[in-house]
C-alpha cells in the first residue's frame, strides 16, 4: 500500500507529460506517416532516423504517450467494472508501458 | 503501522452496470476521450514497427511504407487521427481550466487560453513538418 502511494505522483507525472506530447505532436505525425508518405504526397527513405537527435525525439514521442495510455486505460477498465482485478490491470497497463519503453529504446539503438 | 481510513471491505459500493457510459451523451464523450489514448498508442506502435524495418534494410522500410497505402491502413490512420485530434482539443480545454493564466490581477478567459494552445499546436506542427521535409532525404 505504501509503495502504491509513493508511486502515484510518478505515474501521474508521466500521464500528464504523455498527454502534452500526444496533444501537440501526434496529429502531425499521423498525417505524415499515415497519409503523406503512403499516398505519395512526399517521399521518405528513412534517412532522417539515423540522426541522433531525431532518435532522441522519437523516444520521447513514442514512450511518453504509452504512459499516458497506461494511466487512462487502467482507470477506464476499473470504471467499466473490472475493479475486482485492478492489481492485474495495473501490472498489464503500467508493465506494458515499461516493456514498450525498453523495446523502443532497443529499436532506436539498433537502427 | 496503523490503518488509516475505514476497512475497504465494509464500505458500501453501489453496483454500476458495465454500460453506464452509454446512458448519457457526456459520459459517452468521456469514454471516447479515454479511448483516444488507445488509438494514439496503437499508432505509435505501428510507427515503431515502421522504424524497426530500417534495421532490415532500406527495401524492407520502403515495402512497409507502401503497405500502409492499402485502404485498411488508411482507414486505421483516419480513425487514429480523429481520436488524436479529439485528444488534442480536450487536452487544451482542460489545460485552460487546470492552468489558469493571469496577467497582473486579471484572469485571462479560458477561450483565450484555449486559442493560445491551439496557436502553439499549429506552430509546433508546422515546425515538425518543415523539419521532416528538410531532413527526409
Amino acid at each position: 500500500m505504501a509503495t502504491e502511494k509513493t508511486m502515484e505522483p510518478l505515474w501521474w507525472g508521466l500521464f500528464s507529460a504523455g498527454g502534452v506530447v500526444a496533444a501537440f505532436l501526434v496529429p502531425i505525425h499521423i498525417i505524415l506517416v499515415g497519409f503523406a508518405v503512403p499516398l505519395g504526397w512526399t517521399s521518405d527513405t528513412g534517412a532522417l532516423y539515423h540522426i541522433w537527435w531525431v532518435r532522441l525525439y522519437l523516444f520521447v514521442l513514442i514512450v511518453l504517450p504509452l504512459y499516458h495510455w497506461a494511466h487512462r486505460f487502467y482507470f477506464t477498465l476499473n470504471d467499466m467494472g473490472l475493479k475486482a482485478i485492478s492489481k492485474l490491470l495495473a501490472v498489464l497497463c503500467y508493465g506494458g508501458a515499461i516493456v514498450g519503453t525498453l523495446v523502443t529504446a532497443w529499436i532506436l539503438l539498433k537502427i | 503501522m496503523s490503518v488509516v481510513g475505514p476497512d475497504p471491505g465494509k464500505l458500501y459500493h453501489r453496483k454500476m452496470p458495465a454500460t453506464w457510459w452509454l446512458t448519457n451523451p457526456s459520459y459517452f464523450l468521456f469514454m471516447l476521450r479515454e479511448l483516444s489514448s488507445v488509438f494514439i498508442a496503437l499508432f505509435l506502435v505501428v510507427y515503431l514497427c515502421q522504424i524497426y524495418q530500417l534495421s532490415q534494410g532500406p527495401d524492407a522500410y520502403t515495402a512497409f511504407t507502401q503497405k500502409l497505402s492499402s485502404p485498411g491502413w488508411i482507414l486505421f490512420h483516419f480513425v487514429a487521427l480523429l481520436f488524436a485530434l479529439y485528444h488534442s482539443i480536450t487536452w487544451f480545454q482542460s489545460s485552460a481550466v487546470v492552468l489558469p493564466l493571469r496577467i497582473g490581477e486579471r484572469a485571462v478567459s479560458r477561450s483565450i487560453v484555449l486559442a493560445l494552445h491551439v496557436a502553439a499546436w499549429l506552430i509546433v506542427s508546422v515546425i515538425v513538418l518543415v523539419l521532416f521535409l528538410a531532413l527526409k532525404s
